[in-house]
């Protein structure tokens, strides 16, 4: 038994144990984080597996600004060049991790409308197995936009080298630009840069809410 | 005639250089800007002015080393500006450097060269 309380909190009687709990705005908030990380984490357990990952360089779960994006291309930047990595392989990841980190917060815009309070949360992790990177982004996204993102992704995923550049191109002179980016030209960033399939996930957190994992593979070259 | 452009180069923006009476134009560093068409609608609101009464030769050099997709659709809204010159009888040439093993920045001059019709350099340095 639930009711709203004036203060956007809720009021809950838990009749079972015959306690009463207050949930204010504040633990709602904390229980969906919580929800989200569980989400997150049951899925990188899966993925650390599967891909024999040695090495978490990297792992973020919370609102994605500019000012992250920046923090985290330039402490991983400097790993990798510490590391020895090829300038090419940096420029690579690079790429990705401002790309990917960018879908974040555009979704974000996507749900703000949404009953659900999700907002301004995103996980976000860089691995590594024995010879590849791999960057593993996830944001709670709208429902109606899950077969939207199923299509773009399977399309990218079906095309070569050069019909990705025919269709990156196409979206560039054709495809509508927000502020943040746009027209699936991102996605079309991430597997051109990558070389690889791009791999997709998606695990319900409410009736109106998905949450949206891309795993990218980036080979060391 | 119209005054100058000139931003500084900063960790997440490019430096900018639109100087007609030195007849100098360039765009260099990285572009991943936090609301890429806020940075860009001033240059481009810019060019289009300077477009109207545009120096014998406009010369563009593109030195990016990177930059973000939200950039990239801007970046073709800037090289379309000098298409249109171009078909107004005006000479542009864009000259897009990029570094040696960079083959990232070599495809994406090879990619607006496609899609532009301005003489189009590719300059490795």
């Amino acid at each position: 038994m639930a009711r709203q309380l004036s203060s956007g909190g809720r009021y809950v009687t838990n009749r079972n144990r015959n306690i009463e709990t207050i949930y204010t705005k504040h633990t709602i908030a904390s229980m969906k984080k919580k929800l989200i990380h569980d989400v997150f984490h049951e899925y990188i357990s899966e993925f650390y597996q599967k891909r024999s990952i040695m090495e978490i360089k990297l792992i973020y779960e919370g609102e994605v600004t500019h000012k992250i994006t920046k923090a985290f291309t330039a402490s991983v930047e400097n790993k990798m060049t510490n590391e020895g990595e090829s300038s090419l392989l940096k420029r690579k990841v690079f790429h990705i991790i401002v790309e990917s980190l960018q879908n974040i917060s555009k979704h974000a815009q996507s749900i703000i409308h949404t009953k659900d309070d999700f907002n301004g949360m995103g996980s976000f992790l860089i691995a590594k197995s024995k010879k590849d990177y791999y960057i593993v982004a996830g944001n709670p996204i709208h429902k109606d936009e899950k077969q939207e993102i199923i299509k773009l992704i399977d399309n990218i995923n079906s095309l070569n080298k050069q019909d990705l550049s025919a269709l990156h191109k196409e979206q560039m002179k054709e495809g509508k630009l927000s502020s943040k980016g746009g027209a699936g030209l991102g996605l079309i960033e991430i597997a051109r840069k990558s070389g690889k399939a791009l791999s997709y996930s998606f695990k319900k957190l409410s009736d109106e809410v998905e949450f949206f994992i891309l795993t990218t593979q980036i080979p060391s070259i | 005639m119209i005054n100058s452009i000139k931003i500084d180069e900063k960790e997440d923006t490019p430096k900018v250089i639109f100087d007609p009476s030195n007849n100098f134009f360039e765009i260099s560093g990285r572009s991943l800007p936090e609301d890429a068409i806020l940075f860009y609608e001033p240059i481009l609101a810019w060019l289009n002015k300077y477009s109207y009464n545009p120096n014998i030769l406009t010369e563009l050099n593109i030195k990016l080393n990177y930059f973000n997709t939200a950039s990239s659709k801007l970046i073709l809204d800037i090289l379309m500006i000098l298409e249109e010159m171009v078909d107004n009888n005006k000479q542009c040439i864009i000259k897009w450097y990029f570094e040696e093993d960079d083959e990232d920045m070599e495809e994406a001059g090879e990619e607006y060269s496609d899609l532009i019709d301005v003489p189009f350099e590719l300059i490795k340095y």
